[in-house]
């Protein structure tokens, strides 16, 4: 017998607080290993969690992922929503501990999907053992929104903050791998680009990377660098920390495949979306002790030290071309895409 | 991952420390002031900081090498002209859109109701005019002799009849000979790599003659523009002023004669305005007689128009002669950004202001 076409697909129904939502609810949940942080989690369907947090300095982050399209090369839309999440509490140096899910649907989304993308989601948060504590359904109706977004709000807790304004002269950076792979795989992926040898999104949850660095010391300054680039994030922590930021183009890993295709359209890969990567001030005595740390782990094999903190042109990236040349690295006008994460 | 491993061989860094050194010991201990006419040149110096490896006082210049911004104002009069009582569909390049006219740009008509499309070629627009029977098609051409024999083509392949062209094609050699005459510090030309593989490098002999000027081709890649450089010094330190090509790999010493043909054809020389220059003789394209009945400007009935001065402060007119970089200009960065351009050079891709603030570029960094 044909299953109900509720089952299949979602309908205004399913996002209208009644009987329908909370099978759906219920059936989703199941996903999660971890679903509570504290006296009240998912299961509850309360109101709203608690939490009972360790020691140290509590940090909340807020998200909205609206990538086109929901899967990509490397990746989809849950991967992408839990990773970022996770990544900008670890790039504060909190570990993660509970994360929140807001889920707009459109009418008709497949359910198979949903629970795709919500296992992917919960397969980030099992990585880092967060767990999703709380969550919200709505349902718009067909033509009013594009698919499927998602919001989320990370809380973790750290021992000690890192900020991006933490880099100080003389402090080594450290890009964690390969920038581009991101924004480019979302592109190809968009543009039905034909790529020789797939390109990969990096998306990945940075946590046990990060934590590496951080039980290492020395770690000054962090960023995740998403929207804009390597360029966006070296700007950002220039402006940020009142230093210069001088980096060697030859020293910043890029991938073959990334580097022809964005050069190929005109685009520089140091503008491209990373989701996986974190960028890391390191004073100088430790750099190369972290470095090591975090090539031991995969997500980290190819760390770089590409350049440091510098006293002069404050606020500024200066980049040492390829060729031996000097130009200063802008912050770009925007990301060269829209709905990358 | 290994060491980024570099696909291309024009930017091996061992070469480019060579020809770095090479340039040092060609130093010419003095002010020296080179220009190329190419927005890809300039693209390719600031993207890979080519300016901080040349020797101290060798200063590159672009000059008027962004065809967008040499458009002068009163063809783009004509165009928002066109396209907002002539009731025509305009096409034309994407970087056209935001060119300020005297009152409009061509993206400000558009948002007044004029149907005004972005196009990748001639061929383009013809295929719009075919597909819109009952609509009057016109083709914005603009740039040198790098786009100007596909326009050519298009205007002997038989277009339909509601297909027309505004014609605002210009001509490198005459701009270069027209730059001498107002800035008498230039000593060397780097010859623009793409226009050359149309027109030749014996196209630039009689400049090179007649003016006792250096003249180099050059290509696109960090070393091929070093290496251009490089020559043009030696030929200053030498006392020579010829016509070399650095760019044998694509261009020719007659050019190429099918692409040159089709622009007889089509084409016969005219004076032309030129955007921050003024009237240069023989410097433009008209479409022939034989063809005026796809002549834009004939077909309408619309004038040259007058056009106007930039506005206060702007010192786009001196960029494009190779007197001031885009730096010297107060509103650079600040009041003129890309996101709101004051000056035609920092709108056009190619402009000179608006690659110096992609790449972050400096006159020394």
């Amino acid at each position: 017998m044909r299953k109900p076409l509720s089952e299949e697909k979602i309908t205004a129904l399913h996002g209208a607080g009644g009987e329908l939502m909370n099978r759906l609810v219920a059936e989703l949940r199941e996903l999660f290993p971890l679903r509570a942080a504290g006296e009240v989690g998912l299961d509850d369907l309360d109101d709203g969690a608690s939490l009972s947090l360790p020691q140290g300095e509590v940090v909340v982050t807020t998200d909205s992922h609206v990538v086109k399209p929901l899967s990509f090369p490397g990746g989809d839309i849950g991967k992408l929503a839990a990773s970022g999440t996770v990544n900008d509490l670890a790039v504060m140096g909190a570990r993660p501990v509970a994360m929140t899910l807001g889920l707009i649907i459109e009418e008709g989304f497949p359910i198979s999907e949903l629970k795709k993308f919500l296992s992917s989601l919960a397969e980030v948060l099992r990585e880092v053992g967060a767990a999703l504590v709380t969550g919200d359904t709505k349902v718009m109706g067909k033509g009013e929104m594009d698919g499927l977004v998602m919001n989320t709000t990370g809380i973790g807790v750290a021992e000690r903050i890192i900020r991006d304004s933490g880099l100080r002269p003389g402090d080594k950076i450290i890009i964690t791998g390969p920038v581009g792979d991101h924004g480019m795989a979302v592109l190809a992926a968009r543009e039905g680009i034909p790529v020789e040898g797939e390109i990969k999104s990096d998306v990945s949850p940075i946590w046990p990377l990060v934590e590496r660095a951080l039980s290492i010391g020395g770690v000054t300054a962090m960023k995740d660098p998403t929207r804009g680039g390597l360029a966006a994030a070296l700007n950002e922590m220039a402006r940020k920390s009142g230093v210069g930021i001088t980096v060697r183009e030859e020293e910043i890993p890029v991938r073959p495949e990334v580097r022809g295709l964005a050069e190929l359209l005109g685009i520089s890969p140091l503008n491209l979306a990373c989701e996986g990567r974190a960028v890391i001030g390191v004073s100088p005595d430790r750099a190369e002790a972290v470095l090591s740390a975090l090539r031991e782990h995969p997500l980290g094999r190819d760390a770089r030290i590409i350049g440091e903190a510098i006293p002069e042109h404050r606020g500024k990236v200066v980049l040492e071309t390829r060729v031996g040349g000097r130009r200063y690295l802008e912050m770009p006008l925007g990301d060269p895409l829209p709905r990358i994460c | 991952m290994t060491a980024v491993t570099d696909p291309f061989r024009l930017r091996d860094p061992a070469r480019a420390e060579k020809l770095a050194r090479t340039l040092r010991r060609l130093a010419p201990g003095r002010t020296v002031k080179l220009v190329h006419v190419c927005g890809t040149h300039e693209a390719a110096i600031a993207e890979h900081g080519l300016r901080s490896l040349l020797p101290e006082g060798v200063e590159v210049y672009e000059g008027p090498g962004c065809p967008v911004c040499v458009t002068s104002t009163a063809d783009i009069n004509v165009a928002v002209k066109l396209a907002l009582e002539k009731d025509v569909v305009l096409c034309t390049f994407g970087d056209m859109l935001r060119v300020p006219g005297s009152e409009l740009t061509l993206e400000e008509a558009r948002a007044q109701g004029a149907d005004v499309r972005v196009v990748l070629s001639a061929a383009d627009a013809v295929r719009i005019a075919r597909e819109n029977p009952r609509k009057e098609v016109v083709f914005f051409a603009v740039g040198f002799e790098t786009t100007a024999p596909a326009t050519a083509a298009v205007l002997l392949g038989s277009p339909p009849h509601n297909f027309s062209v505004l014609c605002s094609h210009k001509l490198i050699p005459p701009a270069l000979e027209a730059l001498l005459r107002e800035n008498t510090a230039v000593e060397g030309f780097l010859a623009p790599g793409h226009v050359s593989v149309i027109i030749g490098a014996d196209a630039y002999r009689e400049l090179a003659r007649k003016h006792r000027i250096p003249v180099v081709v050059g290509g696109f890649e960090p070393l091929d523009v070093l290496y251009a450089v490089a020559l043009l010094l030696k030929q200053l330190r030498d006392g020579r002023a010829e016509v070399e090509n650095a760019y044998p790999r694509a261009v020719r010493p007659e050019g190429n004669p099918k692409a040159k043909e089709l622009m007889g054809r089509a084409f016969e020389v005219v004076d032309a305005v030129w955007r921050g220059i003024g009237t240069i003789p023989t410097s433009g394209l008209g479409i022939r007689e034989e063809l005026s009945r796809f002549d834009a400007r004939k077909k309408f009935g619309v004038e040259a128009g007058v056009g106007m001065e930039e506005p206060p402060g702007c010192r786009c007119p001196e960029v494009i002669m190779a007197k001031a970089v885009p730096t010297d200009c107060p509103l650079f960065g600040t009041a003129c950004t890309p996101l709101s351009p004051v000056g035609p050079c920092m709108v056009g891709a190619e402009g000179a202001c608006a690659i110096w603030y992609k790449y972050g570029e400096r006159p020394r960094l």
